[in-house]
């Protein structure tokens, strides 16, 4: 995936990024590349060029009426259908996902379509995520599509090139890869009709072959290439019904794993070349802070070590190999400044979020409906409060951040996984001074991500940048997990305090006032039944970068407003699935979600001595989940997870085996963070190191097994990657609370529910 | 200095200091990179190999303890025809990775404890997986464990 996956392919005429095109709206282009054909669509010219979402919004439906062609695909001779993936795949299973989307679409023998990773060019960016935001953009449609943070980097890294938000099947697969699929398919057909002197009503396709039964006649996917793809293409193709699905909503088996089993695969760390040489770096320790002073000597005298580099926050070590620019960086003595950040800690953080939520004149943000003021004052009124804290998260991702450069004749190199390339081309070229033409990006596999690799807060491409114009030789940069730990873009801090009201067992008013970075509002939708509703967004910013972390907002958010409906149906005497339950509009998808898990959990049977049961349901990223887990505490009063149930609706499970491990791994996700993980800081650095300090839940501490089960509710697609995990966190503090009778509104959970 | 042991049966000779770690002689000096480096403190487990047929997270052994010894990596595995072992078969049949980056070691430890005891139980699974995956693959690797003993159905016979 490193290389060019077809180097002679003669790509689109290329713009970059930098480069304002001189056409807006949908140029479609298909032509023939060696024996290959190239179906080039939808090279959207998409540039944003005012600041004003309205305006950003305009220029996306340029295209409007002529979608479709938003992904490329070629067809070879030997009827290899090969689709450029404008997603990166870090073990989500998209590729494999959106491979199917459009090979059903197609009728393509799915043994003959390969999927391959676009390249970091613009002619690759992806329009139809762009199309799947738009809505959100316009405020036209239901509020959730997206985090303010994801959009806010989409804006900034437009062209989209970008894998975030639950959005490669959602968006790309439902707008662009079905439709790609089917109109090339029209053509095939109209092209063998005309071969073929028949109608095309007459003809079928089936496994990469069109057939004219009458006559017995056959023409293979191949052999018409060249043909169809003179044709112009349908732009509103007719799509296939679920019926006639074959492979969307199989269970097929993901493309990728393979070569994650016998360990060929090659990851961004992986990455070698002739001469490379190696180098690790240490950042200043302080967020904010410079880099004073370092005596190069002690590391130069390490054998191996090549070369020392002063960076205006860090020092880096070269050498022969990572073990070598370790021991150089070990014995050296940086100095760095604070940045005026000394006085930062996790409690001074707490602190802060407090005396801002109870005496702020008014919130950053606001939503919500109704006079929750005028219901809590109402005589009878039962009003019950609580506060929650949540700790800032690490990613986390197995694979330390590792990224290769080469500077050489003027051009730029880099190889390395990132979650938007095009993104990172030009962030390399902003930090190196160049052009972005300058700039080749080399798209590698991740070992995970969850977040952490949206380019915009990457600070390796920047190091690596400025590191390679310094050397005539190729290097890849390598983090320790240590650096990793210490240098995060975390899940923000954040705290809230909820307040509600109820009248004989009914919430009447309910306000959710938090503090955090970034506005959560419009991302993760309230969906219970409430006359009145308040959220408020108090702003406030520490020394940290806050960044996208797996489900973004929605944990927090669905931890706090979890965990509270618990205690509102304390509160009312009642059962917390029936509480819920009746807050749910009657016939609505969560209800029918909320009932499926407890059904399928035994909701209300007994249970074994000191074993507790939790229920929880958020809506992310379009899709519900409801969880249920039960637990028990070790001796040390840790939880542990014994069973865990998630009845998922996300419209169409494109593929059910994959999207089970995904929400599988989401919940475990979640159970981990809730159980254990935190970032905190003292004197405005990160206390934590590694995994010795951050602990990641481990298999004997994980539910054996997680049921999942799917809702074909057949409703509009939702993702997948994400919306498993917020549920889980409030699932386990209310199985806690009913196996303990005490509340836990302070993450990690660590030992807290001991008696 | 030159320090001698072999790797999936051919014998090598690394020359490196001999506090370099079993890893990054691998990595860097053999250019085997399917042994990967998550932590650097032996807390992952997803450097896992074999050492004269024993599981040792290679991170944190340095090479002056490797010489003369046998070293197993997950390249090794599969039989001379190609043919996988029977655990990555149960891996692919299981479709346990995701990002696929820590799973060289799983299966590692995986193929360890099935020598060890044959068909483990799932409290000796517990007690002998103890590498991280941040994916969450967990229930699929102690599926995929199980399959490969002959002891428990795969991943969507349900």
């Amino acid at each position: 995936m490193a290389d060019n996956p077809n180097p002679d392919l003669d790509l689109p005429e290329t713009e970059a990024p930098a480069t304002k095109p001189k056409k807006k709206g949908v140029k479609r282009r298909i032509f023939l590349a060696g024996s290959a054909l190239l179906v080039g669509g939808g090279i959207f010219g998409v540039w944003w060029t005012d600041s004003s979402v309205k305006a950003k919004a305009k220029s996306l439906t340029v295209g409007d009426g002529e979608h479709g062609f938003n992904t490329w695909m070629k067809i070879a001779e030997d009827d290899t259908v090969t689709l450029y993936s404008p997603h990166i795949d870090f073990g989500q299973g998209s590729h494999t996902a959106l491979g199917q989307m459009l090979a059903d679409e197609l009728d393509a023998a799915w043994d003959k379509v390969k999927v391959e990773q676009a390249p970091a060019d613009l002619a690759f960016a992806n329009a139809a995520l762009a199309k799947g935001f738009l809505p959100t953009m316009v405020g036209e449609t239901v509020a959730g599509l997206l985090p303010d943070a994801i959009i806010g980097m989409m804006a900034r890294s437009m062209p989209l090139q970008i894998t975030g938000g639950s959005s490669a099947i959602r968006f790309t697969g439902e707008v662009g890869m079905r439709k790609t699929g089917a109109a090339v398919r029209a053509a095939l057909i109209a092209e063998a009709a005309d071969r073929l002197g028949v109608p095309e009503s007459e003809l079928t396709t089936s496994d990469s072959v069109v057939t004219h039964a009458n006559s017995g006649r056959s023409l293979r996917y191949g052999e018409l290439a060249a043909g169809a793809a003179e044709r112009s293409l349908s732009s509103d193709p007719v799509l296939k019904t679920r019926e006639q699905w074959k492979l969307i909503g199989k269970p097929v088996p993901r493309r990728d794993i393979p070569a994650k089993v016998d360990g060929s695969a090659v990851y961004g760390i992986d990455f070698t070349l002739p001469d490379m040489r190696v180098a690790t770096i240490a950042a200043a320790p302080v967020r904010g802070g410079k880099l004073e002073s370092v005596d190069e000597a002690p590391a130069l005298a390490v054998k191996g070590v090549e070369k020392v580099v002063k960076l205006d926050d860090a020092v880096i070590v070269i050498a022969k190999g990572y073990w070598q620019a370790q021991k150089g960086l070990a014995a050296l003595s940086p100095k760095f400044t604070d940045g005026g950040h000394a006085a930062v800690s996790t409690p001074a953080i707490y602190a802060a979020q407090d005396k801002l939520r109870q005496t702020a004149e008014k919130p950053d943000n606001e939503g919500g409906e109704g006079d929750v003021d005028a219901a809590f004052a109402t005589v009878g009124a039962q009003v019950v409060e609580a506060e929650y804290r949540v700790p800032f998260l690490h990613h986390a991702m197995m694979e330390p951040f590792a990224m290769t450069g080469h500077f050489k004749d003027g051009t730029l190199t880099l190889w390395g996984g990132m979650q938007d390339p095009l993104s990172t081309r030009t962030k390399a070229a902003a930090a190196a001074g160049l052009e972005v033409d300058q700039v080749v990006f080399n798209p590698m596999i991740m070992g995970g991500g969850f977040g952490r690799r949206f380019p915009d807060l990457v600070e390796i491409i920047d190091q690596v940048a400025l590191l390679a114009k310094q050397v005539p030789y190729p290097v890849k940069l390598v983090w320790s997990r240590e650096e990793e730990v210490r240098h995060g873009t975390y899940r923000p801090q954040s705290s809230a305090g909820l307040k509600a009201s109820l009248q004989s067992g009914q919430i009447t008013a309910m306000r959710m006032d938090y503090v955090q970075s970034g506005n959560a509002e419009g991302e993760v939708p309230f969906i219970y039944n409430i006359p009145a509703t308040s959220r408020r967004h108090f702003a406030y910013q520490s020394n940290q970068i806050d960044g996208p972390w797996r489900s973004v907002n929605a944990t927090q958010i669905g931890f706090y407003t979890e965990s509270f409906m618990d205690e509102l149906a304390a509160a009312a005497g009642e059962d917390p699935y029936q509480f819920r339950r009746k807050h749910l509009p009657d016939g609505s998808r969560h209800r029918a979600a909320l009932d499926e898990v407890a059904k399928r959990s035994g909701w209300g049977t007994p249970l074994p001595e000191g074993v507790g049961r939790g229920i929880a349901i958020v809506e992310s990223f379009d899709t519900i989940v409801a969880e249920v887990v039960e637990v028990t505490l070790k001796d040390d009063g840790s939880p542990k997870v014994l069973n865990a149930f998630a009845v998922v609706d996300c419209g169409t499970a494109i593929n059910p085996l994959n999207a089970e491990a995904q929400i599988m791994g989401g919940l475990i996700m979640g159970l981990s963070s809730a159980i254990g993980e935190q970032v905190t800081l003292d004197k405005g650095a990160v206390q934590q190191s590694n995994f010795t300090d951050y602990p990641i839940l481990k298999l004997a501490d994980a539910p054996p097994k997680v049921d999942v089960i799917f809702i074909a509710s057949g409703a509009k697609t939702g993702g997948i990657g994400e919306p498993g995990l917020p549920p889980a966190s409030p699932a386990l503090a209310n199985a806690l609370a009913a196996l303990t009778g005490k509340r836990i509104r302070t993450l990690p959970l660590l030992t807290q529910a001991k008696a | 200095m030159a320090i001698a042991f072999s790797v999936n049966g051919k014998p090598v000779s690394v020359e490196a200091d001999a506090d370099t770690p079993l890893l990054w002689a691998l990595r860097d000096d053999l250019g085997m990179t399917g042994t990967k480096f998550g932590c650097g403190v032996a807390a992952c487990g997803a450097c896992s190999v074999h050492v004269d047929g024993s599981l040792t997270r290679s991170c944190s052994v340095p090479l002056s303890d490797i010489a003369g010894k046998a070293v197993t990596t997950i390249e090794g595995l599969k039989a001379a025809d190609g043919t996988l072992h029977k655990v990555q078969q149960a891996w692919i049949d299981a479709q346990v990775p995701q990002c696929g980056y820590c799973q060289s070691g799983q299966i590692m430890a995986a193929v360890a404890l099935i020598e060890k005891v044959g068909t483990p139980t799932d409290s000796q699974i517990d007690e002998a997986m103890t590498n991280i995956c941040r994916c969450g693959t967990y229930p699929r690797i102690r599926t995929a464990i199980l399959a490969a003993t002959g002891a428990a159905a795969q991943v969507g016979d349900a």
